[in-house]
């Protein structure tokens, strides 16, 4: 289905000034369905033409081209007398001396455009904002929901109407017939409806340019007397591609479902998903909280059913003016388990505003993997029993056949396989819980590295990703600090003799005396990792130092000694 | 003649037993004779708030109190075979430095928060989840109620709770240090000067260990020296020639 906005520029230009010049709205009431922006636009089913309400005063947008101040946007009232998009300005302005003139908001116009596209995605999920006047859907197996594909685009007009938008929409086989239609069809009263295998005759008394032609080409064509698509149709299609390119030959194909035209969605669609429609908006922490769990449960029986588990979901709130609020969560290890999903998703939803109210909800779980059902059925059981279960004695008597239901007598003492993969789920299950609230990145894992350089001897990886075996060791000597200051902290030190440690530094305004010091320890980069022309700093001279005090320090001068030039000092680490 | 009088310590048993609510509590023992008997029960109690601060500029830094925590969490960890929460604003633990006092990294997840608030909250998540042997928080401001909470969830769920305090001001320092808490025991810990003056290098550490504050127990301090840099034996033998440590009752 194509939805076609002829006015969108100037239209949207006029609905902010008549939301500025709501002075004093009645209250607002969040039912039925308080579409703030109503008010004088009557409310035309199919919106054909988008004809204005009566006494609006011609407007234009502006945009400059070069020298030249040019026409972008008309509304009705300025079409009516003349002025189309491309007159000089200049011209308008002597056709009409009272025009209205903005300025073209080009970005502004595709980001308005691109935030209804997502608010569409109530109807379809598959909505993309198409060129810089129009919407594109992708309507297959949505319109029954509705009561068919009639009522469906009448219900979308209606909508995009009401919020004072002129519209036009044509549903059809293709994209491209969609699109001729919904702009050259007949200017009808609802919307153009092709039946399916009708798409070449609706489009055959079409102009050629509904095919989505450059203006040029378009023109080229009418020159030579080929003024509807029938015409075409009726060439020799080697003839034209010679004449005209290939392009031509392609439109014409995706006009008439010759050829393919892949649709991107605005969002890619996650196949797993679960919807809620409200009769009435809602708006309360609770009711959001009650229809989160319900999501919640119908998409965790969808992922029991194809045995796979969530790793991310992701709410989508559609509000009745015309927002999206959105919250996600993710896990470390896919689950499918609704009370965990739930609690997270619960602690996101302070974040959603129901402004005036929240009229369809969509959970989606985007990303998802293989879950085997034991993992889930022993974690359960736990629950359940409300204890914290020992080891069993048994060893290797393993997880249980997936599917298999277990009897609550046996499984608590089932091996240790069994039990080591609940408590990794329990402990995914903390780790969810930290990291949503946290971030997932800020849950980390220290491993070690084969590297002498302080900073890369040790790997910070996200928490939730398992271990390998064959991981470099840990040192066990006293040479590396407890705590390592990153970046390092630059130290004004007193060190009489070149490649002594210093007898005094300050750091953080505080004198440290140096009474003992081990060192030093040449730490040189590798040359590898090094930048080309070799720096000074890629080679350090560290220095375990003591103070009066007792307090152990590492320090270091980076580059060699230099007699020209004053030692730099940096402290970078703390002893115990 | 009345029966015999119990002596003290057994009273201090029994009032002991009543408070913590029915048997003995769990305990790690620390290794130490001379710790473990200051302790009551014999060692660190398992399901309770333990308070960890350093002195002097440490109290900022927190690198001597890390390692004598890196040592306690090291233990604990052997002990119950699980892992070990590690919670932290500043992002400046080093894990060659854990390993070298015996806590090795792999079995710790760093949980790094944005403020003081957060580390209260993932301590407490931590500490309700019973998978982990321990959550240690490096926790700056710490309210009584907030403490009593970590309190009770570590009472439930049988998880050690480790505040290591780091105190960014001098101001809050000096609130904070002898602020009342709920912890069970409070230790402070202090880098000496090493000594043998005659050796060339820094030696080993030299830690003065402060038990502050213990319920059922009293105040001691010990000094102790990290006995071999290698061994998974983090904590180390109490001096025989260092300052006894200034015991006014036998506890």
């Amino acid at each position: 289905m194509s939805l076609w906005l002829p006015r969108w520029p100037t239209d949207r230009l006029r609905r902010a000034a008549a939301r500025a010049d709501r002075v004093d709205p009645q209250p607002r009431s969040p039912s039925p369905c308080p579409l703030p922006e109503r008010r004088g636009f009557e409310r035309k089913r199919g919106g054909g033409g988008g004809k204005a309400s009566e006494g609006e005063s011609p407007l234009v947008t502006a945009v400059t081209i070069g020298s030249r101040r040019l026409v972008a946007a008309a509304n009705d009232a300025a079409l009516a007398v003349g002025i189309v998009p491309g007159l000089p300005l200049a011209d308008a302005q002597a056709f009409l001396p009272g025009l209205a003139v903005r300025a073209a908001d080009a970005p502004g116009d595709a980001a308005a455009l691109r935030r209804l596209a997502e608010w569409c995605g109530r109807w379809s999920p598959w909505t993309a904002p198409d060129g810089l006047d129009g919407i594109v859907f992708d309507i297959t197996g949505c319109a029954h929901l509705r009561g068919g594909e009639s009522r469906l685009a009448a219900e979308i007009l209606g909508r995009i109407a009401g919020e004072g938008y002129a519209a036009r929409a044509a549903i059809a086989d293709t994209v491209g017939a969609a699109w001729a239609l919904a702009r050259f069809g007949k200017a009808g009263r609802g919307p153009v409806i092709v039946p399916p295998g009708g798409t070449r005759a609706a489009l055959e008394p079409l102009p050629v340019a509904a095919l989505r032609l450059p203006a040029e080409m378009a023109a080229g064509l009418e020159r030579l007397g080929l003024k509807r698509i029938a015409d075409l149709c009726a060439m020799p299609r080697g003839a034209l591609a010679e004449r005209f390119g290939p392009a031509l030959a392609e439109r014409l194909d995706q006009a008439l479902g010759a050829a393919g035209e892949p649709v991107s969605p605005l969002r890619s669609v996650p196949a797993r998903r679960a919807r809620l429609a409200f009769a009435e908006p809602i708006a309360t922490a609770e009711d959001l909280a009650r229809a989160c769990r319900h999501l919640v449960a119908e998409l965790c029986r969808g992922l029991a059913a194809e045995g796979t588990g969530a790793r991310r979901l992701e709410l989508a709130c559609y509000r009745v003016d015309g927002a999206v609020e959105r919250a996600a969560i993710g896990t470390a290890r896919a689950s499918r388990d609704a009370r965990h999903l739930t609690r997270l998703l619960e602690e996101k939803l302070a974040a959603i505003d129901p402004d005036l109210g929240i009229e369809a909800m969509v959970l989606a779980a985007p990303v998802a993997e293989p879950l085997r059902a034991a993992q889930l059925s022993l974690s359960r059981l736990r629950e359940r029993e409300g204890t914290h279960a020992k080891h069993g004695e048994g060893e290797g008597m393993g997880q249980l056949a997936p599917g298999a239901k277990p009897s609550p007598r046996s499984s608590p003492v089932n091996g240790r396989g069994g039990m080591v993969a609940a408590d990794d789920a329990e402990l995914a299950a903390l780790l969810d819980r930290l990291g949503n609230r946290l971030g997932l990145a800020n849950l980390r894992r220290l491993e070690p590295r084969a590297s002498h350089w302080p900073e890369r001897a040790v790997a910070v990886l996200p928490a939730a990703e398992k271990a390998p075996q064959d991981a470099a060791s840990w040192p066990r000597d006293r040479l590396r600090p407890v705590r390592l200051l990153a970046p390092p902290e630059p130290i004004e030190a007193t060190a009489p003799v070149p490649d002594d440690p210093p007898i005094l530094f300050r750091w953080r305004r505080r004198l440290h005396r140096v009474r003992r010091a081990d060192g030093p320890e040449r730490i040189a980069g590798e040359w590898w990792r090094r930048p080309s022309p070799a720096t000074p700093d890629d080679i350090r001279d560290y220095y375990r130092v003591e103070d009066a005090e007792g307090r152990r320090f590492w320090l270091y001068r980076a580059g060699l000694y230099r007699p020209d030039r004053p030692a730099r000092w940096f402290l970078h680490g703390l002893f115990a | 003649m009345p029966p015999a009088t119990p002596d003290l310590a057994s009273l201090r048993r029994r009032i002991q037993a009543i408070e913590s609510g029915g048997g003995p509590a769990a305990v790690l023992p620390l290794g130490i004779a001379a710790v473990d008997a200051a302790l009551p029960g014999g060692g660190l109690v398992l399901n309770g708030l333990h308070e960890i601060m350093g002195a002097g500029t440490d109290e900022e830094d927190g690198a001597v109190a890390a390692a004598f925590a890196a040592g306690l969490l090291a233990r604990l960890a052997r002990r119950r075979g699980a892992p070990i929460l590690w919670c932290l604003a500043a992002d400046d633990l080093y894990g060659p430095g854990l390993a070298a006092h015996g806590l090795m990294p792999d079995r710790l997840v760093l949980a790094r928060c944005r403020n003081d608030g957060d580390i209260l909250w993932a301590m407490e998540e931590g500490a309700r989840s019973a998978v982990l042997a321990a959550v240690l928080g490096e926790i700056g401001l710490l309210a009584p109620t907030a403490g009593r909470r970590l309190q009770l969830a570590a009472e439930a769920s049988g998880v050690t709770v480790i505040a290591l305090r780091r105190w960014r001001s001098g101001e809050l320092a000096a609130r904070q240090r002898e602020a009342p808490s709920p912890a069970l025991t409070r230790w402070r810990i202090a880098a000496l000067p090493s000594r043998d003056a005659a050796a060339p290098g820094i030696g080993t550490p030299l830690w003065r260990v402060e038990l502050l504050r213990c319920r059922g127990g009293v105040p001691a301090n010990w000094v102790m020296e990290e006995g071999d840099a290698t061994g998974h034996v983090a904590l180390a033998a109490a001096l025989a020639d260092g300052p006894a440590a200034p015991r006014r009752r036998a506890g």
